[in-house]
């Protein structure tokens, strides 16, 4: 018997697929994403929207307040860690948390290095812009990645930016020869060994979540279409008119994300999305995909 | 064999991938009136609470008792174990009320609990890989179901006629010997058809 391997991790990842995770700040909220058919939770004090408004440095959740999720729900529970900050993350799993988000809406404990992953049985997911960060975060020990997006703003341009950007890099390594292979993962700052095993698959060896930005049904449906394995909402849906109403429409969005008669359906009557934010009116300093490449 | 996989939610491609290195066709189900074309349905690992609100949602729940009544076989693995059970331990309301047994969630804990060991399993001639993930257990069964495998002495592998149950993810191993066994019964079912 063995557990923390990396199939059972990776599994559990699996099993999220189709899926949408939910930021919850409270038990209460916990039990509105469930009842609304979340496949996990991720506990957190402030939703990304509320970090850039509050300012400041934002850290691991109060294990009082994961505790008290974990307590109210039975499906998975994460929780984020910073950064590079190991001891928030064996915190985190000490508490029993399901899953880690090694996450840039926190402040980055370490600019240069993340959290060797392997070192724990719990598994990790963590954001990636690009081949050349999913790729580093796999070889870390990650178990899944996501897109980063631009968390908070509500504006999905930039997780569509990831995931066309990811999956064209994965094409296009599909088709390089041998020797070509060799330059490439020089060029992308990634071990050979995973990048022949993108060649050979035609796929990351992890399930790859759209997150950052997702505010409506038709976003998260929109990257399902681009090929998201499943969606993270983090503002969009406790930072919304109706939050019951906008959880369970995205849900259904994100299952039957090529039914447009039903996405027009489910996205009648919910009232004003979350408020957005124009990317290109974000100061470089406030841009949290930028941090932990 | 055409086998369905349930794809409300949860590991459908790598059931699809199974069933094809088993020598079936694979079909992702997204829609009742789709059952009609398959031989036999497979109900993924996911999560249990997401899937049964879909079913409900999209009228799968008399759909698949139809399903199953005309004869042709369900396979459940974690999750969809969960949702074949008739009764749950806990909360959570039960969904198909298939088989005959009653079903505890989670019950081996968390994810920092979970695993993955070698497991005999009848029917199949040497022990099969398999990966435990936030896993239900069997707690008990009725007299029409037979138990196909144990852990520690706990059930993990049910058959009751037509339907067949797993605790665990048969779809994440390369091992295809328990789809095999599936498209089986589903070849029988459709002999007994004719």
């Amino acid at each position: 018997m063995e557990t923390g391997t990396s199939r059972v991790k990776r599994g559990m990842a699996e099993m999220q697929k189709g899926g949408v995770i939910m930021d919850v700040m409270s038990a209460e909220q916990a039990k509105i994403a469930e009842a609304a058919g979340a496949t996990a939770v991720m506990a957190l004090e402030r939703v990304p929207s509320d970090i850039r408004a509050a300012g400041g440095v934002a850290r691991m959740a109060n294990p009082e307040l994961v505790e008290q999720v974990m307590k109210v729900v039975s499906i998975p529970v994460m929780a984020k860690a910073r950064i590079g900050h190991y001891v928030e993350a064996k915190v985190l799993e000490s508490l029993g948390v399901d899953y880690i988000d090694e996450s840039e809406v926190l402040t980055p404990a370490d600019e240069v290095f993340h959290i060797d992953k392997t070192l724990f049985t719990i598994p990790f997911v963590c954001g990636a812009k690009d081949l050349g960060e999913a790729l580093r975060r796999i070889q870390e020990g990650a178990s899944m990645l996501r897109t980063k997006g631009e968390p908070g703003t509500g504006n999905i341009v930039e997780a569509v930016r990831h995931m066309r950007l990811i999956n064209g890099q994965i094409r296009k390594v599909q088709n390089l020869s041998k020797d070509e292979l060799y330059n490439e993962a020089k060029v992308l700052g990634v071990p050979y060994d995973l990048l022949l095993n993108i060649h050979e698959t035609g796929r990351l060896p992890v399930v790859n979540f759209a997150a950052g930005g997702v505010a409506t049904p038709s976003d998260a449906a929109l990257m399902m279409h681009l090929g998201a394995d499943g969606v993270f909402v983090g503002s969009g849906i406790f930072k919304s008119d109706s939050p019951e109403k906008f959880a369970r429409a995205i849900v259904e969005a994100t299952t039957h994300y090529e039914d447009y008669e039903l996405i027009a359906r489910v996205s009648k009557d919910l009232g004003e999305p979350m408020k957005g934010i124009d990317i290109s009116k974000l100061h470089a300093a406030d841009r949290m995909q930028d941090r932990g490449l | 064999m055409r086998i369905g996989v349930l794809a409300l939610q949860g590991a459908v491609a790598e059931h699809v991938r199974s069933i094809e290195l088993a020598g079936g066709e694979g079909v992702a189900i997204k829609r009742a009136e789709q059952l009609a074309d398959i031989d036999g349905l497979i109900i993924p690992g996911g999560e249990s609470t997401t899937i049964g609100k879909l079913m409900r949602k999209y009228d799968f729940m008399d759909a698949i008792r139809t399903f199953s009544e005309s004869g042709k076989p369900v396979f459940g693995t974690c999750a969809g174990l969960i949702v074949l059970a008739e009764r749950l331990e806990g909360a959570e309301e039960p969904h198909l009320r298939l088989m005959n047994m009653t079903v505890a969630r989670n019950a081996f804990g968390r994810q920092r609990e979970s695993f993955e060991t070698d497991l005999d399993v009848t029917g199949i001639e040497t022990p099969l890989r398999a990966v435990f993930i936030r896993a239900p257990l069997i707690k008990e069964v009725g007299e029409n179901v037979d138990v196909l495998s144990t852990y520690k002495g706990e059930i993990v592998t049910a058959r009751q006629g037509n339907l067949l149950a797993s605790s665990y993810h048969p779809e994440l191993t390369d091992d295809y010997r328990l789809h095999s066994y599936f498209i089986e019964m589903a070849r029988q079912a459709a002999g007994e058809r004719g």
